[in-house]
C-alpha cells in the first residue's frame, strides 16, 4: 500500500520532469537541453532538502507546523551573507572564495539552531504557537537588520553581490551547484542512518531517552544536517518561506504511517512535484510573470491559516 | 515619569531633532540662520519634525485601539496584515489610477485597511484555542498572505519587485507640501480619547458592553474606522513604520496599569518621543546619509516585542 502510493509519486515526478525538460521545446536542442538540465537538477537539489529538513525538524520538535524557515533559518543565512559583505566590502570574493562564504554561513547556521534547540528545549512543557511567533518575528528581526546593514554597504559593492544574495527560482545561483549537491549526498547518506532512530525521537525526549537512544548527540547531528540543508536551498534559490510546512502536510494527509523511511522519501519527491508543477505554470502559463515563491507563499499561508483555526486544545 | 517631564523632553527633542542633519544649524544660530539655512529650517526641517511627532502619536494610539477591539495586548497594525493592506490599496491606486494623487491613495488604503481589519476579526472569532499568542501569530500570516497577492499584482504590472521592502517608513523626503496629509491623525487622535470608555468597554467583550448599554458593533466599526485612517495616512505619506504600535502602548500600560484613559495622553507622547529619538540617532549613525526610520524601529522595536513575549512566561 505504502510502496504503491511511493511508486505513483515517483512516476509523478517523472512526468513533471519530463514536461518540464522537453515542453515546449524550440529548434536550438543543444542550448537548451542543458540549460533545462541544470535548472531541473537544481530544483531536485532544493525542493528535496526542503522536504527533507521540515520532516526532521517537525519530528525533532514534535510538532507539524513548525519548520525551519518559520523559525527564521532562511534570514539567518541571509543575514550572515550580508555581514560577510559588510565585512569584507567588494573584497569578498578575493578574500573569500564564493564557496568558502557559503560554508562559513552555513557554520553561523548551525550555532543559530543550537541556540533555537534551546529555546524549544527550554519551552518544551510551553505551547508550540508562542515558539512559532517567536520564530516568525526573529525572521523579521534579521530580514530588518539584513536590510539595515545593506543600506550603509556602499552601493557600488552591494550591487555586485546583489545577484548572488537574491537569487530565486528564476534566477538560479547555479554557481554553488555542485556544491550543494556533494553537500547534500553527504547529508542524505547520514541522514540514512539516523533514519531508525527518527522513529524512536518522534515518540518524545523521554521515552527515546527510555529507549536508550543518546538522544541529545543525535539531535545535534541532526540539527547539522537541517542547517546544511537549509543553506543548500537558501543559496541556490533563496528563501520560500512555507513551502516546507505545505509539503510536510500534504505528506502526513497522503501517508498514514509514522516510519520515517517513508515518510523523508515521499515529502522530498511532493515537495519537488509542487515546485516543478509551480515553475512549470509560471513559465508557460504566466509567462514569467510572477514567481514561484509568491504562488507557494499564497498558498501555504492560507494552508496555514487554515490550521491555525481548526487546532483544538 | 509624570507628564509634565515627558512633556519638557518631547520639547527638547524636537528642538535637537531641528537642528540635527547634514545640514545642521546650531542653536545660537536659530535667530540669525543665513538663507540657505532658513530654506532648510522651514522647508525640511519643521515638517519631518512635525511629522515624526504626529505619527509616533497617531501610531501608538492606533496600536492601542486595535488592542482593545481585538481584545489582546499583541495586536497591533504590523501583527494584524493592516500595513500590508495599506501597502496593497497604495500599489492598486498605483495600477489602476496611476493619476491618482496623494488624496486618491489614502482613499485606497483607507477602503483596504478597513476591509482587511473587518476580515481580520472576523477571523480572530473563529479561533478555538483561547491563547493570547495565536492572534498575533493569524495577523502576521495574513499579512504575508495580502503580501504575496500585491507582490503578485506588482511583478505583473512591473511596479516595483519586491513589495517587501516597498515604502519603508523614511522621514528623510518629508518637505513642506507634502506632509500635510498628516494632519488628519491629530483629530483621529482627539476623537479616540473622546471615546476612551467605549473602547475600554468593548475591550470586555461583546456581551459585557452591551450590557453596560454600549453599542459594539458601532464602536467596533468606529475604532476600526479610526486605525485605517491614521495607518493609511501614514503609510502614504511616510511609508511603513513596524512595532510601534505594538510596543509603546504594552510598555505604557506596564508602568501605568489599565486605566486607558489616562494612559492615552502618556501612549500619545511616548510614541512621538520614541520616534523622534529614533529618527535623530537614524540621523547622526551614519551621517551625511540617513538610516531610514523603519529600519531603526524594526530592529529596537522586534527586541521589545521578544523581550514582551518572553517576560509573559515568567
Amino acid at each position: 500500500m505504502i510502496k504503491r502510493k511511493i511508486g505513483i509519486l515517483v512516476i509523478a515526478l517523472l512526468i513533471c520532469i519530463a514536461l518540464f525538460m522537453f515542453y515546449g521545446l524550440g529548434s536550438n536542442l543543444s542550448y537548451i537541453l542543458p540549460k533545462r538540465a541544470i535548472r531541473v537538477w537544481t530544483i531536485i537539489v532544493v525542493a528535496s532538502s526542503i522536504g527533507y529538513s521540515s520532516i526532521i525538524f517537525q519530528t525533532i520538535t514534535q510538532n507539524k507546523i513548525l519548520t525551519p524557515s518559520i523559525m527564521g533559518y532562511e534570514s539567518v543565512f541571509i543575514l550572515f551573507q550580508t555581514i560577510l559583505v559588510f565585512l569584507y566590502g567588494d573584497k569578498t570574493f578575493q578574500v573569500l572564495q564564493h564557496s568558502g562564504n557559503f560554508l562559513l554561513s552555513t557554520l553561523a547556521m548551525l550555532v543559530f539552531s543550537l541556540f533555537i534547540y534551546l529555546i524549544i528545549f527550554k519551552n518544551h512543557q510551553q505551547n508550540i504557537y508562542q515558539l512559532l511567533l517567536i520564530g516568525l518575528i526573529l525572521g523579521t528581526l534579521f530580514q530588518t537588520l539584513s536590510s539595515f546593514l545593506q543600506i550603509i554597504i556602499d552601493p557600488n559593492e552591494f550591487s555586485i553581490i546583489e545577484n548572488h544574495m537574491f537569487a530565486s527560482f528564476s534566477n538560479m545561483n547555479t554557481g554553488l551547484l555542485s556544491l550543494a549537491t556533494g553537500l547534500l549526498i553527504i547529508s542524505f547518506a547520514i541522514g540514512q542512518y539516523f533514519i531508525k532512530y527518527l522513529d524512536i525521537l518522534a515518540l518524545g525526549r523521554e521515552h527515546a531517552i527510555n529507549l536508550g537512544v543518546p538522544y541529545n548527540k543525535m539531535v545535534q547531528v541532526l540539527l547539522l544536517i537541517i542547517s546544511i540543508m537549509v543553506s543548500v536551498s537558501t543559496a541556490l534559490v533563496g528563501p520560500i518561506l512555507f513551502l516546507g510546512i505545505l509539503v510536510s502536510n500534504i505528506t502526513y494527509q497522503y501517508l498514514p504511517t509514522h516510519k520515517h523511511k517513508y515518510l523523508l522519501l515521499a515529502c522530498s519527491l511532493i515537495s519537488c512535484i509542487v515546485v516543478f508543477l509551480g515553475q512549470f505554470l509560471i513559465e508557460h502559463i504566466f509567462n514569467f510573470s510572477t514567481a514561484v515563491s509568491i504562488i507557494i507563499n499564497f498558498i501555504g499561508g492560507v494552508y496555514f491559516i487554515y490550521l491555525i483555526l481548526k487546532s483544538r486544545k | 515619569m509624570n507628564k509634565f517631564l515627558l512633556f519638557s523632553l518631547l520639547i527638547a527633542f524636537s528642538f535637537i531633532s531641528l537642528m540635527v542633519g547634514s545640514k545642521s544649524i546650531a542653536i545660537n544660530e536659530l535667530f540669525s540662520m543665513d538663507e540657505e539655512q532658513f530654506l532648510v529650517f522651514t522647508a525640511s526641517r519643521i515638517p519631518r519634525t512635525l511629522s515624526l511627532l504626529i505619527t509616533g502619536a497617531g501610531i501608538s494610539v492606533a496600536g492601542f485601539i486595535m488592542q482593545q477591539i481585538a481584545q489582546n495586548k499583541f495586536v497591533s497594525p504590523t501583527t494584524a496584515g493592516t500595513l500590508d493592506a495599506a501597502k496593497m490599496g497604495i500599489l492598486f491606486a498605483l495600477i489602476f489610477l496611476p493619476d491618482v494623487g496623494l488624496f486618491g491613495k489614502i482613499s485606497f488604503a483607507l477602503v483596504f485597511c478597513f476591509i482587511a481589519s473587518l476580515i481580520f476579526i472576523l477571523l480572530i472569532k473563529r479561533i478555538q484555542i483561547k491563547d493570547i499568542v495565536i492572534v498575533p501569530l493569524l495577523g502576521i500570516m495574513f499579512g504575508n498572505v495580502l503580501s504575496a497577492i500585491a507582490t503578485y499584482f506588482a511583478i505583473k504590472y512591473n511596479i516595483v519587485q519586491n513589495v517587501e521592502g516597498w515604502l519603508m517608513g523614511d522621514f528623510s523626503g518629508i518637505l513642506q507640501g507634502q506632509y500635510e496629509t498628516l494632519y488628519l491623525i491629530i483629530p483621529i487622535v482627539a476623537i479616540s480619547y473622546l471615546f476612551a470608555y467605549q473602547f475600554t468597554l468593548i475591550g470586555m467583550g461583546e456581551s459585557f458592553s452591551k450590557n453596560l448599554g454600549v453599542s459594539y458593533n458601532t464602536f467596533l466599526y468606529i475604532g476600526l474606522l479610526l486605525v485605517s485612517l491614521t495607518v493609511s495616512a501614514s503609510v502614504v505619506t511616510v511609508g511603513v513604520i513596524p512595532f510601534l504600535g505594538l510596543i509603546i502602548p504594552n510598555l505604557v500600560r506596564m508602568y501605568k496599569g489599565d486605566n486607558l484613559r489616562k494612559n492615552l495622553p502618556f501612549i500619545a507622547m511616548y510614541g512621538a518621543l520614541f520616534l523622534l529619538v529614533s529618527d535623530i540617532f537614524g540621523r547622526i549613525i551614519i551621517a551625511p546619509y540617513e538610516i531610514p526610520i523603519g529600519l531603526m524601529v524594526g530592529v529596537i522595536g522586534g527586541l521589545i516585542f521578544f523581550y514582551l513575549i518572553f517576560r509573559r512566561q515568567k
